[in-house]
């Protein structure tokens, strides 16, 4: 396997980045690691995750669609769209690198969202396996191995080296643009660290949390449920969790009027805000429960039902741990479990 | 304590005091604590939770709470009373509905700071003789108490209950905190230092609206921020001036009804100081319209809805706003 010592990352860093953009997980604080543009010198944080997920690369808090300007009668309207430069992210871990995954459903299916796609075309998702979890991770409920990642190419660190794994056309070609800096290396003492992190998963908290209650078939029972009153009851209604979630994907779309023209743009949106999917007649949920209902009935019900049973969460933990009021989707799921 | 305090909340509920209870519930780990409301001896007993990483203020619920049929009992931190009297000074708590049992305050642990000395995969947490003993899935680990007091906690402004129906614990007093060091440090900054590091903080906001949503003194119906009807709706900060505009905004909207209940800080998920920026109204208004304290009593005029011929004048706000 292709590797290099750790002592020579940041030169490969310096490497990428001379050729294209490249973000990395950087602290900024302990316990606060953030995706940084690479500058030289940078260092990889330790931290096992990022505050923010990997998805806004591809799926930014804002971004602008269109401009209008009005001429009399006439409404001209301006495609901004720009070809997005290539860019590498490295670092990411198999739940965000799962993710994309779940995006993807949602942006690239008919019809195509050419902004995300734009980015998704350009960007190489280079991942890093895990190897310390923390008590709330539980990627392996929705079946994602966290020591041997998916994305372009698996980065895996056995302490000494990082070894690369390119598992798709980009992530060969990823590997083929840096092989100059790589050597063959021994992975003997890879499958130990791999097997290591294994067992620890197996020992979390959380590893015996099943989804075997939810799924698409199971709608009306799940919702209907009368447990969704006392979990919902101390929702703040503040989108935290929507917004350091990896798969959340709803946006609102507006238009800005500048003065001179109007400026269309399309920002993330919380189905927790009292203002979510809003319309002419108002608002289809007018109880923070019905609101909450949404967001758990969305990644456990509706995503499954629409997407070959694939669920819309991937168990990276955030909720757990920045939700101001400690209410996150293991609670509800254990909540709502039929044993 | 908690064992106390479950016993008093249930003898409330069998004599009819009150029918429910506003505590606090257990999660999944040891600090993974929810607000909750009780209404039976068997939930109380099963679930209630109130140790030293039980930071949540609960007095923002007890306005919708206060407006159900019965009494609730509240357990209320010195800090949260303040928050309490507050919200009765303004008509959003209904005082007569509620039955407060002051209870002991921190200093209390704040689990981000346990991470943030790399400690990780935390299973529980106990402070023996305020040394933290700390369980993980890699071992056990300990560090002092005092490294892991919440930032809320860290600049305590009283220990004193300012209303309660009874008490369980020893009632303490307003406090001489330094609490305004921070503030002191920003004001002796140049203008463009101050501005860099709130560019700098500022700039890490994802608009979750924890702060605002969490905020005792953030009560309004309906926010600007969030009605389309007062011009300034915005839901994502689309460059600099938008993402200070919210906080700033914010800061002035509860300024003289903050009670620096610390909550704002303590949710946000990006680690923004946001408490400094009341806190620099706080010093303000203390110093240009002399001491007052949000929420220490219910009756007295707030600095900012009040008039006095010796008010200072605004020249002189403005001067002191000039480098």
């Amino acid at each position: 396997m292709l590797k290099i010592s750790a002592a020579k990352l940041n030169d490969l860093f310096d490497a990428i980045s001379a050729k294209q953009t490249l973000y990395i997980p950087v602290d900024r604080e302990p316990n606060a690691a953030e995706f940084k543009k690479y500058e030289s010198g940078m260092k990889l944080s330790a931290s096992l995750n990022t505050i923010r997920s990997a998805k806004d690369f591809f799926f930014p808090q804002t971004e602008n669609l269109a401009d209008f300007k009005m001429n009399g009668k006439n409404i001209e309207v301006k495609d901004i769209r720009e070809e997005s430069e290539d860019f590498v992210i490295f670092g990411v871990r198999a739940c965000d690198a799962r993710s994309f995954g779940i995006l993807d459903k949602v942006f690239l299916s008919e019809p195509v969202d050419s902004f995300y796609k734009n980015r998704r075309d350009h960007g190489t998702v280079v991942t890093m396996a895990c190897t310390r979890p923390s008590e709330t991770c539980f990627c392996t409920t929705f079946g994602i191995d966290p020591t041997v990642p998916e994305g372009d190419c698996a980065v895996f660190f056995d302490g000494e080296n990082y070894f690369f794994l390119d598992r798709t056309e980009k992530g060969t070609k990823f590997v083929e643009s840096i092989s100059d800096m790589l050597e063959e290396g021994d992975a003997s003492k890879l499958a130990e660290v791999q097997e290591n992190a294994r067992n620890i998963m197996k020992k979390l908290p959380l590893a015996n949390l099943s989804t075997d209650s939810f799924g698409g078939d199971k709608l009306n029972e799940l919702f209907d449920s009368d447990k969704w009153a006392d979990l919902s009851e101390a929702c703040i209604g503040c989108g935290t969790c929507t917004f350091v979630c990896p798969t959340c994907q709803c946006y609102d779309i507006r238009d800005f009027n500048t003065g001179r023209e109007i400026k269309r743009f399309r920002c993330w949106d919380s189905c927790m805000y009292s203002d979510f999917t809003k319309m002419a007649h108002g608002n289809p949920r007018t109880s923070q429960l019905e609101r909450f209902r949404q967001r758990f009935m969305h990644k456990l019900v509706y995503f499954p039902a629409n997407n070959d049973g694939e669920f819309g969460c991937v168990g990276c933990g955030r909720c757990l741990s920045k939700c101001p009021i400690s209410m996150n989707i293991v609670k509800v799921m254990k909540a709502l479990e039929v044993k | 304590m908690q064992e106390a305090m479950i016993k008093r909340a249930k003898e409330l509920l069998a004599d009819g005091t009150v029918n429910r209870v506003m505590g606090w519930k257990r999660g999944e780990f040891s600090y993974d604590i929810t607000p909750a409301v009780f209404e039976t001896a068997e939930e109380l007993d099963a679930e209630f939770v109130c140790d030293d990483l039980t930071q949540a203020n609960v007095s923002k619920y007890l306005i919708k709470e206060s407006r159900k049929e019965g009494k609730i009992l509240a357990l209320l931190k010195p800090c949260d009373t303040y928050s309490f009297n507050q919200l009765v000074k303004e008509h959003r708590i209904i005082r007569e509905n509620v039955y407060v049992i002051g209870i002991p305050g921190g200093p209390k642990i704040d689990i981000e700071k346990i991470k943030a000395k790399e400690i990780s995969g935390i299973l529980s947490v106990k402070n023996e003789d305020y040394t933290l003993k700390i369980e993980t899935i890699y071992g056990t680990e300990t560090m002092p108490y005092y490294e892991a007091i919440s930032g809320k906690c860290e600049n305590c402004k009283s220990k004193k209950h300012v209303v309660f129906d009874e008490l369980i614990g020893e009632d303490g007093d307003v406090l001489e905190s330094n609490r305004f060091e921070m503030v002191e440090k920003l004001e002796n900054m140049t203008a463009q230092e101050r501005y860099d590091f709130w560019r700098d903080q500022l700039s890490k906001c994802i608009r979750c609206n924890a702060c605002r949503n969490v905020c005792p003194a953030c009560t309004c119906e309906n926010c600007v921020f969030d009605n389309p009807k007062s011009g300034i709706d915005n839901k994502a900060a689309a460059d600099s001036f938008e993402e200070n505009m919210f906080h700033i905004i914010r800061a002035f909207h509860v300024a003289g009804r903050c009670t620096d209940c610390g909550e704002c800080s303590r949710v946000c998920p990006q680690n923004i100081p946001l408490h400094l920026l009341n806190r620099k109204f706080i010093k303000d208004i203390n110093s240009l319209y002399g001491e007052y304290q949000a929420g220490a009593d219910t009756t007295s005029r707030a600095p900012l809805n009040d008039y006095s011929t010796d008010d200072c004048e605004p020249s002189i706000v403005h001067e002191r706003g000039v480098e």
